[in-house]
């Protein structure tokens, strides 16, 4: 991978609706070249984060930059940034063909056969009006009309999250053959963990308008830790242990630990972690002891 | 953008088309009957003052009640109607519809910028509109040629059954350019509706309510005040004296008739030497039923004839004056608007 | 060209699980010198994976030296792991046929056959292994 802006950069970045903060303190740093997933419970502000980064939305405080540039901030900006809005808008009275058109007519670098092959291997009628598509063929429409523009990067907010078991596995194999085929770098939103683990090679979680934890998936894996052992006090542990979560029995603990260093600790049982569990636990964690009850979490197996 | 704003546009332009399409065919099927009574009253060419008289008595006999008078009206309803419509039908919906859908997500990250997506379309729609207005005022101007010479024969021969002024509050918004300036007015404040309330149904209430009273009020408030009237004050003179009003024996009101061809008569009053309207207690001789014992009386009173009024030789600077403010409001509502989208509260 | 499957359930991760079955491919014949392998685009179209993964599996492959990227053209194997022994697959094969048969007509369902081989491998493996520690020590 050459070395190339940020994908996606923001400091402090935050985010108020009148009295409500639906972002706040957010500093990321997603690299290009990687599948992100952003993931969290309804109502976390992945929906903000994402609006911010596409120029929908102005930050109450702190800056957003996207490959380097303002969100939005002219045309060539807009051209770089290939974005599906959740619920994956599309015109119902227009047809397929007449959305091939309007992204033809309103981007310089449409790619027509590009759009067409698309179109040509979903089996999409080109004269159906897309209101009279399925969910899963508006979504696929949807990315299409993303996808042509020949952008750097896709930015996709909870696309599959209405779909059903099979439109959702098409959408992800559309997804994941553009981006090896066009070399795109993709920033996903969802609140279904089990889809990400396939596809994702960097996450970021947000609960409660907060970035809980935000690496490369390799990294996150190698640095997390399941540790169970004797019914032990959180002060008496290691100091450079990040006790993620803990749950005690009145004879057990389980700690999920994050550390730089291998974890090794004698009467300790220490195991690897899935993303799965490894997500679970900070949502879970943060759902508790947030000031707001927000604990939708979806885990499908 | 353009294939964009024509493709959404498409269906209200079609509507537009047939309303436009369905009054021309009525008024060139009614247009050729107007002519003809026309002709056939004799007015073209008549000698004299009685003759014109006459003629104008026929037709204007001819013309009350007909189907001429109703297609008349029909075509000045709407006109009236068709900025109100259009403001909406065509600007409220335009951004508020997509916000409602969710469509401006995915119209907003395509490659053009905020500002040139409403502009084209504000352009397009905006022309579109002023255009159809111009060519319904058109329209009726054509038709209805011949009731305004026979109005100048009215003017030019004295008082009858026909009256139709150009300058008259009903008449002056429906000819000349002024309907242009309705349409481009209209249409902005329905744009404006929708930016602000974003969603359709509300935004098309609100903008109807602001321009029926922006419509009615603009006449009666600010139309006398874009070029200030004429104001004479002249001797009362029996023929001016419409008539009279008497309440108990108390109060007499003294109605006068104007003689200002083809004016715009604002205010037309008998007025005492101080310049106040007359309202003083009636001459016995009006009390009785003697007619010209009462007209003597009145004459003795040294009432005044006060009249402010904007004369016909104005009807272009009114217009140009009336077009150009509601220009000029239009622009600067669009203008607002396209900043107001720019800042990005709209998501 | 063959095609990679996932298994979820399995403790290796995505990418460990392409080596293994490209391994597997050399040892069994299914590919030789010169095959190509599916590209990454196929791969992540039909499994929707992160094409990193792809790439990281074929680039350990290329690093044990068993296939070679081609530059726009793609990557294709370059040693084989089947040995003699390959010869002696297809009757061993008929034969490990003929024993599911037999043990299927015996009663035994999937779990029974799969834990009745899985016991006598791991014993006979245990036995060869303490064989060759003994060995060693003597």
């Amino acid at each position: 991978m050459t070395a190339e802006a940020p994908v996606l950069q923001t400091t402090g970045l935050g985010k108020k609706y009148r009295s409500r903060w639906a972002l706040r303190d957010c500093t990321l740093s997603v690299p290009a070249g990687h599948v992100t997933g952003l993931v969290g419970p309804n109502g976390a502000g992945k929906t903000t984060l994402l609006n911010l980064a596409v120029g929908l939305l102005a930050p109450t405080e702190g800056t957003v930059q996207v490959l380097g540039g303002e969100p939005a901030g002219n045309e060539t900006q807009l051209a770089k940034v290939g974005f599906v809005a959740q619920d994956t808008p599309t015109y119902a009275g227009l047809s397929v063909a007449d959305h091939l058109k309007l992204g033809k007519h309103m981007n310089p670098g449409w790619d027509a056969a590009v759009a067409e092959d698309r179109i040509a291997r979903l089996d999409l009628d080109p004269k159906q009006k897309a209101g009279k598509l399925s969910g899963g063929q508006r979504a696929q429409l949807a990315l299409t009309l993303a996808i042509a523009k020949r952008p750097e990067v896709l930015i996709l907010d909870e696309p599959i999250a209405s779909l059903d078991p099979l439109a959702r596995r098409e959408f992800l194999q559309t997804l994941m053959e553009v981006t090896a085929e066009h070399d795109l770098s993709v920033v996903m939103s969802s609140h279904l963990v089990s889809d990400l683990e396939r596809i994702c090679d960097y996450l970021v979680v947000l609960v409660n308008s907060r970035i809980q934890v935000a690496g490369e998936v390799e990294t996150l894996l190698a640095t997390h830790y399941q540790v169970t052992g004797p019914r032990c006090d959180p002060a008496a542990l290691p100091a450079d242990w990040q006790i993620v979560s803990a749950s005690h029995t009145d004879r057990q603990s389980t700690l999920l630990v994050r550390s730089d260093t291998p974890v090794v600790e004698p009467g300790f049982t220490v195991d690897q972690i899935g993303l799965e569990d490894l997500v679970l636990s900070y949502l879970s964690e943060a759902g508790r002891t947030g000031s707001r009850g927000h604990k939708e979490l979806e885990a499908q197996r | 953008m353009i294939w964009l704003s024509w493709r959404q546009f498409r269906p209200q332009a079609l509507v537009a088309g047939c309303v436009l399409a369905g009054l021309a065919i009525l008024l060139l099927s009614t247009g050729f009957g107007v002519a003809h009574l026309y002709h056939d009253s004799g007015l073209p060419g008549c000698p004299d003052t009685r003759a014109c008289q006459h003629a104008l008595f026929v037709f204007s006999n001819e013309l009350r009640g007909s189907i001429y008078e109703f297609v008349f009206y029909l075509s000045i309803a709407l006109i009236y109607l068709a900025p109100a419509l259009i403001g909406a039908f065509w600007g409220a919906p335009l951004v508020a519809r997509e916000a409602e859908t969710g469509t401006l997500r995915l119209a907003w990250s395509q490659s053009v910028s905020r500002s040139r997506w409403l502009l084209v379309k504000v352009a397009m729609l905006g022309l579109t509109a002023m255009a159809v207005a111009g060519l319904l005022s058109l329209m009726l101007y054509l038709w209805s040629q011949t009731a305004y010479k026979a109005g100048k024969y009215a003017s030019a021969h004295g008082p009858s059954g026909l009256s139709i002024t150009r300058l008259s509050p009903l008449l002056f918004g429906t000819n000349g350019i002024a309907p242009i300036g309705y349409a481009a007015f209209a249409f902005a404040v329905g744009l404006a509706a929708g930016v602000l309330i974003k969603r359709t149904l509300p935004a098309m209430a609100v903008t109807l309510a602001v321009l029926a009273l922006v419509l009615v009020g603009w006449p009666a408030l600010v139309r006398s005040h874009l070029i200030p009237p004429v104001h004479t004050t002249s001797i009362l003179r029996g023929p001016n004296i419409a008539g009279l009003g008497i309440s108990g024996s108390q109060k007499m009101t003294v109605f006068v008739g104007a003689d200002k061809p083809g004016a715009w008569v604002i205010s037309d009053q008998a007025v005492n030497a101080a310049g106040q309207q007359y309202s003083g207690r009636p001459p016995r001789a009006c009390l009785s039923k003697s007619f010209n014992g009462c007209t003597k009386a009145i004459l003795a009173l040294g009432l005044k004839q006060a009249i402010s009024y904007e004369p016909a030789s104005r009807y272009w600077a009114l217009q140009g004056s009336e077009t150009g403010a509601y220009l000029l409001f239009a622009v600067a509502l669009a203008g607002a608007c396209t900043l107001r989208i720019r800042r990005r509260r709209l998501a | 060209m063959i095609e990679f499957h996932l298994d979820a359930r399995s403790g290796l991760s995505p990418y460990l699980q392409l080596i293994q079955q490209v391994r597997q491919a050399l040892r069994l014949g299914l590919l030789s010198e010169g095959d190509q392998l599916p590209t990454v685009k196929d791969v992540v179209a039909r499994l929707a994976i992160n094409p990193n993964t792809v790439l990281k599996a074929y680039r350990e492959l290329e690093y044990s030296g068993l296939v070679a990227a081609r530059a726009g053209v793609g990557t294709f194997v370059t040693k084989t792991l089947a040995d003699s022994s390959l010869a002696a697959h297809e009757p061993l094969r008929a034969d490990l046929r003929d024993w599911l048969a037999r043990a299927r007509k015996a009663g035994l369902d999937d779990e029974s056959i799969e834990a009745l081989f899985a016991t006598t491998f791991r014993a006979l493996t245990e036995a060869t292994t303490e064989a060759a520690i003994e060995e060693e020590v003597r």
